[in-house]
């Protein structure tokens, strides 16, 4: 019994790191992954999604996206390199066992506007500014 | 426009100002939850983030025919101990006219969101003990075949009789191009007392009045502002399923979420048949205090 219990902790506990190593990626359908932004090239969006941010996501990810405490940054290699519909989909499905939650709630609309602000962190020339 | 405010509103004593007072005052602390629907009565799948807090105040108010107008407030304290579990506490009182103002009791309840990803309809399982007495008039959700002749009763002798119970609720909802579908199915046992299970239900629809977010920081946007309807009432008992001798409530409902501010949230919900009272008129305001549990870590 008690090695069932350990057994069923560790496996749980390589499911956890697995999932931080940004393991979500893979569970991306490929239709997903491949989906194009309909406010890729509009000039508004990240403003716009900057401010979506503030109010929905700064409170764990920082108001400057770097991570706070455990919650990871959004100025990442691993963001910079992944593609708008693989972020798409973790805002809809969220990864609840990571602790992060769906924000499916929030119109789509707004969820790419926000992409559109994070996209605007890892460019090169970075950032939109207040 | 008999139940609508009237003078019986009036005379509610100064111990009902208090409580309300005491009840806002008390929630007058944090952010919007931002994706909430703007329901009362109804639950999304929408489920507190992890490590917040929200504070919720809601209220309501009524004249109900042959009776004496009552406020009724519910402070509620709502934690998302992870994304998929939320944990929710509720304290209600009230206070009824040429009567009396009444602790009525609490709740406990948890919301858990078994599926890990968003589907076309999304289960949430929640789970209810409650301890209230029957001078409890929060209308949280009506099961059961109830109507408002109970409120005719006065405060010291339904404040004696107290009910315990478990209840369960099957919350189904959908978010489709903007707009939110929530269905609940309710089932609710009496623990200390042989009484069958009783059943009811609610469902609501919403949508904000505007998808996209604007470049400017603002408060009353259309973004910000989101409407809705519910339909919610009791569908019986075990030995008695059905419509017949419940309460019915129909309900326009619409909210405002101020950036980095609260929640505002507004219903007048109209009794659809003579068992139900006539307007119920509800009013809230919900503040989030964010990562409430980083208060407790000594870590920065």
């Amino acid at each position: 019994m008690k090695t069932g219990v350990l057994l069923l902790l560790i496996t749980a506990s390589a499911v956890c790191v697995a999932a931080a190593n940004g393991s979500w990626l893979k569970k991306v359908p490929k239709a997903d992954r491949e989906r194009v932004s309909p406010y890729s090239g509009v000039p508004d969006a990240a403003s716009a999604g900057r401010l979506i941010f503030s109010d929905n996501c700064a409170k764990c990810h920082g108001e400057d996206a770097e991570g706070k405490r455990n919650r990871p940054s959004l100025r990442s290699e691993r963001v910079r390199n992944a593609t708008d519909g693989e972020i798409a989909w973790l805002l809809k499905n969220g990864n609840m066992f990571k602790g992060m939650p769906n924000w499916s709630g929030l119109p789509e609309q707004q969820r790419w506007q926000v992409i559109a602000y994070i996209r605007s962190l890892n460019s090169p020339v970075s950032g939109v500014r207040p | 426009m008999v139940y609508a405010f009237s003078d019986g509103f009036k005379q509610l004593s100064a111990r009902a100002i208090f409580l309300s007072a005491a009840f806002v005052l008390t929630s007058w602390t944090a952010a919007p939850a931002q994706q909430d629907p703007p329901y009362f009565v109804t639950y999304s799948s929408v489920l507190e983030e992890p490590g917040n807090l929200e504070i919720e105040n809601q209220n309501i108010a009524a004249k109900p025919r042959n009776t004496n107008a009552f406020f009724a407030p519910t402070l509620e304290f709502e934690y998302g101990v992870t994304a998929w579990w939320t944990a929710e506490a509720y304290l209600q009182g009230q206070a009824t006219s040429n009567d009396s103002t009444v602790f009525t009791g609490y709740r406990f309840e948890s919301r858990f969101r078994p599926l890990p990803r968003e589907y076309w309809i999304n289960p949430v399982l929640y789970v209810e003990y409650e301890n209230v007495n029957n001078a409890d008039r929060s209308f949280l959700e009506i099961t059961g075949n109830t109507s408002t002749s109970i409120l005719e009763v006065p405060n010291a002798r339904l404040r004696k009789e107290l009910e315990r119970s478990i209840e369960g609720k099957l919350i189904l909802s959908s978010n489709v191009k903007g707009w939110n579908f929530s269905e609940n199915i309710i089932a609710e046992k009496a623990v200390n007392e042989s009484e069958p299970w009783e059943f009811g239900y609610a469902i609501a629809a919403s949508r904000p009045l505007r998808l996209k977010g604007t470049t400017r920081s603002c408060v009353l946007c259309l973004q910000n502002l989101s409407a809705g309807a519910e339909l919610f009432g009791g569908l019986g008992t075990r030995y008695s399923f059905g419509l017949k001798q419940t309460q019915q409530y129909a309900a326009p409902t619409i909210a405002l979420n101020t950036p980095h501010g609260m929640t505002f949230k507004f219903s007048p919900e109209f009794g659809l048949n003579d068992n139900s009272a006539g307007v119920l008129w509800r009013f809230g305001m919900t503040y989030e205090i964010q990562q409430f549990r980083d208060w407790f870590r000594r870590s920065k």
